[in-house]
């Protein structure tokens, strides 16, 4: 489904990422690593597009096509999907309205009839028992005054509502209390098919005790420097990274 | 080049020009001009007079500098102050007697004249260059005792009306473009509710500037007798050239005990191409006057059009308990200046106003919001609230916000909030990678900006004013 080859990526002439390698299948869930400042949201943002982030080297393909020669709205529309770390506030803007828009965009893409509002309440309605949401949160604008939780569930919403083949997770359970997590981890594993890929960024662990991933890979100093099955991710927390870059030193640069 | 900013600009649609012969008056502006179009107009003695009258002061007095649009000094002898498309007869009584090519250019911008064509529930007075060429549902509004007619009708079958309410408004001194458009004014609408009698149709005026070198002086006004109501609207187009022509109109309304009144303003005069070359200079005195116990008067505008725009809808709340509204959205792209907002004069007890301003701007647009809340001592009891945002995309525009706030007793009470936000990146990121296009998000992020003014629009034209904006909003990030 994505294949990264020796990604370098570089924001205001400072290389964040030197050389990344990364095979991804449909289906198959990957967790990402890292300590803060290793690059982990400069990869889920240069896979969507960020016009802040310059690719100086290498490639990826999504699904045999170059990601990069892509428009965001294109990779958007050919099923890559990026759950931000930070939703944005769109004033004035209802949830609903917005989900809508962006429903229908990517129907016409795939040549299929927009929803009008009728139907797309019915759609959408399914979607929200997914993410625990009542229907009030419809009506307000998109992001704002959203709790740290309530934004995180209007993201993984408008996951099951757009249904990509490759969802990018970053950093979802950063600023959840412990129900949130639970229910945006219910969501994400409900979500789960032979068909769609997921990429988890995250700092912590905790995620992945409800979300078992199929490969884990630490992320530092803008490389991957190990990869693993869900047991690294328990050597993680128990060790920390440090333990990694004891271990690992030689590799890092 | 940003994302946004590959947009391709779009023409603006209107800007074509009928090829119809006029009857203009020479350039240039004297006493002369003046009989010249009272003559025209077969106007009674009195209509000269108080013309007269106005040039006169208008002479004495000097062009405003106070306000933050910047221009070339106007020539008032360069200006051509009457044209009109040459008729057989002395005005067309029925459509018959219009010319084809005016009926054509009104199809054209989609304000189809004839009746049955006609948005249901919609009478249009529509007003080309200097004169009203049809009023449309007179007999059907006459039938409920209201007057709807183009003002020069209204000096000849209505001067007693005329005489009352011309100028009660806004006195011929006010300014000196109220002072020039007193003394040249031409045509635009006149409209009287009489009492309780809730008027069954929106009632509107269709301006069009057609003729080169020609400036518009319309005259507008409205008077809602005891508990009546009217929800009027304007809209305005011109052809696309690259001299700037000048439009300085006066709208007066009077609101008596318990009547309201609704006046809706859709601007799209053209407003210069890119390098900010050509352009209506749109120099506007509008005011209302709550005179009744619990009147009403509300204030909508979308100004998309327009290289300059300067203007300041305002209410005078004398009767106690009266309402004043001011809701107003103003686009500025390219090289447009806008420099408008509102007064709201309390001076009745228990009155209360309503300030929603937004401002968007891009390119090298300069938008200014201008307002005054006064609340005199008598007024007791009042409020006001006034909220001003302004919304940039791009750093090379600019958004002013110069609010006056007077209020003077202990019980009243005036709300100022203001915001400044710009269409950043990572708005545009964010819904890009949730598969819509640039364009579509700078107009959905626009509309949701400015929702709170368009609901106030009468339903039909909310959504003609929504795909305005996004028109005028193309090629605009950067």
């Amino acid at each position: 489904m994505l294949e990264i080859k020796d990604l370098h990526v570089s924001v205001e002439g400072v290389e964040i990422l030197k050389g990344i390698d990364l095979k991804v299948k449909a289906g198959e869930v990957h967790a990402i690593m890292g300590p803060n400042g290793s690059g982990k949201s400069t990869l889920t943002r240069v896979l969507a597009g960020h016009p802040s982030y310059v690719v100086t080297r290498g490639s990826a393909t999504f699904e045999g096509k170059a990601l990069f020669q892509m428009a965001i709205e294109e990779r958007a529309r050919q099923g890559v999907f990026l759950a931000f770390q930070y939703p944005i506030d769109i004033p004035g803007v209802n949830n609903a309205y917005f989900l809508k828009a962006a429903v229908n965009e990517m129907r016409k893409a795939k040549g299929l009839e927009e929803l009008d509002a009728m139907e797309f309440l019915e759609f959408l309605k399914e979607k929200m028992k997914l993410v625990e949401m009542d229907e009030s949160f419809l009506s307000r604008p998109v992001n704002e005054g959203f709790s740290g939780g309530e934004k995180k569930r209007n993201e993984i919403l408008q996951l099951a509502a757009l249904n990509p083949k490759l969802a990018i997770l970053d950093e979802t359970d950063s600023g959840l209390d412990i129900d949130a997590l639970k229910i945006v981890s219910e969501g994400v594993n409900r979500l789960r098919n032979p068909d769609r890929s997921f990429i988890l960024v995250t700092h912590y662990q905790r995620m992945l005790n409800y979300i078992t991933p199929d490969h884990v890979h630490v992320l530092m100093g803008g490389k991957i420097v190990l990869s693993g099955d869900k047991d690294l991710a328990f050597k993680l927390e128990e060790k920390g990274y440090e333990w990694v870059r004891e271990d690992q030193g030689p590799r890092i640069a | 080049m940003t994302d946004a900013e590959s947009f391709i600009n779009k023409d603006y649609a209107y800007g074509f020009v009928t090829p119809v012969e006029s009857d203009a008056a020479p350039r240039g502006l004297s006493e002369n001009t003046i009989r010249f179009i009272s003559q025209k107009k077969h106007e009674p003695v009195f209509m000269l007079e108080w013309r007269l009258a106005a040039y006169r002061e208008w002479l004495k007095m000097k062009e405003p500098d106070w306000s933050s649009v910047r221009y070339p000094k106007i020539d008032y002898q360069d200006i051509i102050y009457y044209s009109a498309p040459k008729q057989k007869k002395d005005g067309p009584q029925s459509l018959a007697d219009v010319d084809q090519e005016i009926l054509k250019t009104y199809e054209k911008l989609g304000i189809p004249l004839e009746e049955q064509k006609l948005l249901a529930g919609v009478a249009v007075d529509a007003v080309f260059d200097s004169v009203s060429v049809a009023t449309t549902y007179k007999a059907k509004l006459k039938e409920y005792g209201i007057i709807f007619c183009s003002f020069s009708e209204a000096v000849r079958e209505h001067p007693e009306l005329v005489k009352k309410y011309l100028g009660s408004v806004v006195p011929v001194k006010d300014n000196f473009f109220a002072a020039l458009n007193s003394a040249v004014f031409s045509d635009g609408s006149f409209c009287y509710i009489p009492k309780g009698v809730r008027c069954p149709m929106e009632l509107s005026t269709y301006f069009r500037i057609n003729a080169m070198d020609t400036g518009q002086f319309e005259r507008t006004l409205i008077v809602a007798d005891e508990g009546s109501f009217v929800s009027y609207l304007e809209g305005c187009t011109a052809p696309i050239r690259d001299k700037n022509q000048l439009h300085a109109a006066v709208v007066e309304l009077v609101a008596h005990e318990k009547a309201s009144i609704k006046y809706s303003t859709v601007q799209n005069w053209y407003a210069g191409d890119r390098e900010g070359k050509g352009g209506i200079y749109n120099f506007v005195t509008k005011r209302g006057l709550c005179q009744g116990a619990h009147s009403k008067i509300s204030w909508t505008q979308v100004e998309t059009g327009s290289a300059i725009t300067w203007k300041y809808p305002s209410c005078i709340l004398q009767g106690d308990h009266s309402i004043g509204e001011f809701y107003s959205v103003a686009v500025v792209n390219n090289h447009q200046q806008a420099d408008t907002g509102t007064k709201m004069i309390h001076l009745g007890r228990h009155t209360k106003s309503t300030i929603i301003s937004k401002g968007v701007s891009a390119r090298f647009g300069k938008n200014t919001y201008r307002g005054l809340v006064k609340i005199v001592p008598r007024a007791e009891g009042s409020r006001n609230y006034t909220q001003c945002d302004s919304l940039l995309m791009g750093d090379r525009c600019s958004a002013n916000t110069f609010p006056t706030i007077e209020v003077n007793n202990r019980t009243s009470r005036a709300e100022h909030e203001a915001t400044t936000s710009r269409i950043n990146e990572d708005q545009l990121f964010y819904c890009r990678q949730r598969g819509m296009s640039a364009e579509n998000a700078i107009s959905m992020i626009v509309h949701g900006f400015c929702k709170e003014v368009f609901k106030n629009l009468p339903m039909e034209f909310a959504v003609e004013a929504q795909r305005l904006m996004s028109v005028s909003l193309e090629g605009s990030v950067g």
